[in-house]
């Protein structure tokens, strides 16, 4: 029973992990860059549901101003720090993402103080019970709102007009553009359907943990990463894949008393396991090289 | 009645100049790769441009495509002057091309390839495909209708389903042309066709291209060094050599002009 509920949270945080990697992925694959800035954006999303809340106090109310909000947030972001560099070298973008990062979460500071908000308003406490196995609310929500995102991003992504584009320019951005594809507006798309997801992800965190602070989106955002690279960074299925694999060797790892104390470190082994024998990750593209 | 002052974009025989380009340079730090290329392509025409290697002609169907801007000249399309677009603008007015090397979508289907080239011509807003709304349905359903039909011209429908990189090489060819088709060109720029190809194929493809003029009235400029293909359905030829016109004129007079055999084969 302790593995099969070690199991099923794993699952439920998994699920946070495999909705914040989607954004990493996306915009890795079409972009071709890495948004080290893109934890921050839940945290960004976290104050705005504590503004909300405090002025106006529904919690669904709190999560559709943070999704507004950080889509204008992601867009901007890449209107105004990744589009000049578009071209320039990877480093040069990579290096401006965690400036980013870093403006984000010292705004933050600045703006509310470094000591931790309660959101209690968003708590959803009590479970079920089956048997001696006992399930939380935020959990069965969680591993939902997980599955209906899975569903209609995979059919947005392959049954859509802008989902074929999207895949076009991430294959060959040059030939998508001069078959008239719009470059700027898909990457400003993708941009805005992470930093939608990263909205969603933070509020499934406060459900269950609602604590605010602007570090907030630090951890998961290096853990999501880190699924993003194990499922194959820059394949949807894998950041889904790799965000579930995570949240449940977490879970399980968590739940053996030995191993317990190691856990981030049991989940960064398996990041280097899976290179190992994978180098470009699970779902991954191996490419081998023509001569 | 005094003469009105003659129009530039109609031919002397009368025929609309789908293509003008004037004076077009391009100067990359020291090297001038195209220098002072004129164009006039006549509709319905089929124009060849030919050169030795490194003469500047895929320059050419660059700056024609926006992928550079041209230092200095300019061209028009049916009397529009798009120098200086963006790449997306300039196909959306509608000139479309293919590329030396195949660069289809290889992890999207052959059906899909030629969606994304249909591009906007069917309304569906991201929010009604995001919500999956009535019309995001109907807009799909169309998409893969037009497709097919493409495809069918093409003689690849039944491909239709399979990764376009799983395709044979002649037929990835193709798909090509079909992408670009999808995006409702007037004029279609064709970098190498035959590249690669074997006679077989190669006999194919001058069917195609014989075909899709006849069928869609199409005007096309084509990148060839394959002479039977050119001396077989080219009209009109320019020569570039080292980013200037060389020759230009009938394709029959331009092939026996001596400069242009020196060119190619040495004195």
């Amino acid at each position: 029973m302790d593995f099969l509920s070690a199991l099923i949270n794993g699952l439920s945080s998994g699920g946070t992990y495999a909705i914040i990697a989607l954004g990493y992925t996306m915009v890795y694959g079409i972009a071709k860059m890495l948004n080290f800035a893109h934890g921050d954006v839940i945290m960004v999303g976290g104050y705005t549901m504590f503004l909300t809340l405090m002025a106006l106090g529904h919690p669904l109310v709190a999560l559709a101003a943070a999704t507004v909000f950080c889509v204008i947030l992601g867009v901007t972001i890449e209107r105004l720090a990744y589009r000049p560099l578009r071209g320039a070298s990877p480093l040069a973008v990579l290096i401006t993402a965690i400036g980013v990062s870093f403006l984000l979460q010292s705004l933050a500071q600045i703006i509310f103080g470094s000591s931790p908000k309660m959101l209690v308003q968003l708590q959803i406490s009590g479970g079920i019970t089956l048997g001696a196995l006992s399930i939380d609310y935020s959990t069965l929500l969680t591993l939902a709102v997980t599955a209906v995102v899975m569903v209609v991003l995979s059919l947005f992504v392959k049954y859509s007009k802008t989902g074929r584009a999207m895949v076009a320019v991430s294959e060959d951005r040059d030939a998508a553009l001069l078959m008239g594809v719009n470059t700027n507006a898909i990457i400003a798309i993708t941009f805005a359907i992470g930093s939608a997801l990263a909205a969603i992800a933070g509020y499934l965190m406060l459900c269950k943990a609602p604590s605010l602070s602007n570090t907030m989106g630090a951890m998961p955002g290096i853990k999501a990463f880190t699924a993003a690279v194990i499922g194959g960074i820059g394949s949807i299925p894998g950041a889904m894949l790799g965000g579930i694999l995570l949240g449940v060797v977490e879970s399980i790892s968590y739940s053996v008393p030995a191993l317990a104390p190691f856990t981030d470190a049991v989940e960064f082994s398996i990041l280097i396991l899976v290179l190992l024998v994978r180098p470009s990750g699970i779902l991954g593209k191996m490419r081998r090289e023509k001569v | 009645m005094a003469d009105l002052k003659k129009n530039p974009f109609v031919a002397e025989d009368g025929r609309e100049i789908v293509l003008k380009a004037d004076h077009l340079c391009i100067q990359f730090g020291g090297l001038k790769a195209v220098d002072d290329v004129n164009l006039s392509i006549r509709r319905g025409e089929l124009y060849g441009l030919i050169g030795p290697n490194g003469a500047g002609k895929t320059t050419v169907f660059n700056l024609l495509t926006g992928v550079y801007k041209p230092t200095s000249g300019r061209f028009f399309l049916c009397g529009k002057d798009l120098t200086g677009k963006a790449p997306a603008e300039i196909n959306r007015c509608g000139i479309a091309r293919t590329f030396q090397n195949i660069r289809l979508f290889g992890n999207l289907t052959v059906a899909e390839n030629v969606m994304v080239g249909l591009g906007n011509q069917i309304p569906c807003s991201l929010f009604e495909s995001m919500f999956r709304l009535p019309r995001h349905f109907k807009a799909e359903a169309e998409y893969r209708k037009k497709a097919m039909e493409l495809l069918e011209v093409f003689h690849l429908a039944e491909y239709a389903d399979h990764l376009a990189q799983n395709l044979p090489y002649g037929k990835q060819r193709k798909l090509e042309i079909a992408r670009a088709m999808a995006t409702n060109p007037t004029l279609l720029l064709l970098d190498e066709p035959a590249a690669g190809m074997n006679p077989n194929e190669t006999q194919e493809l001058m069917d195609v291209i014989s075909f899709i003029r006849q069928r869609f009235g199409i005007t096309i400029l084509l990148i060839e060094h394959d002479m039977r293909l050119v001396s077989g359905i080219c009209e009109q030829l320019t020569v570039l050599n080292f980013g200037t016109e060389l020759a230009k004129g009938d394709t029959a007079s331009v092939l026996n002009d001596p400069n242009v055999i020196k060119a190619y084969i040495g004195e």
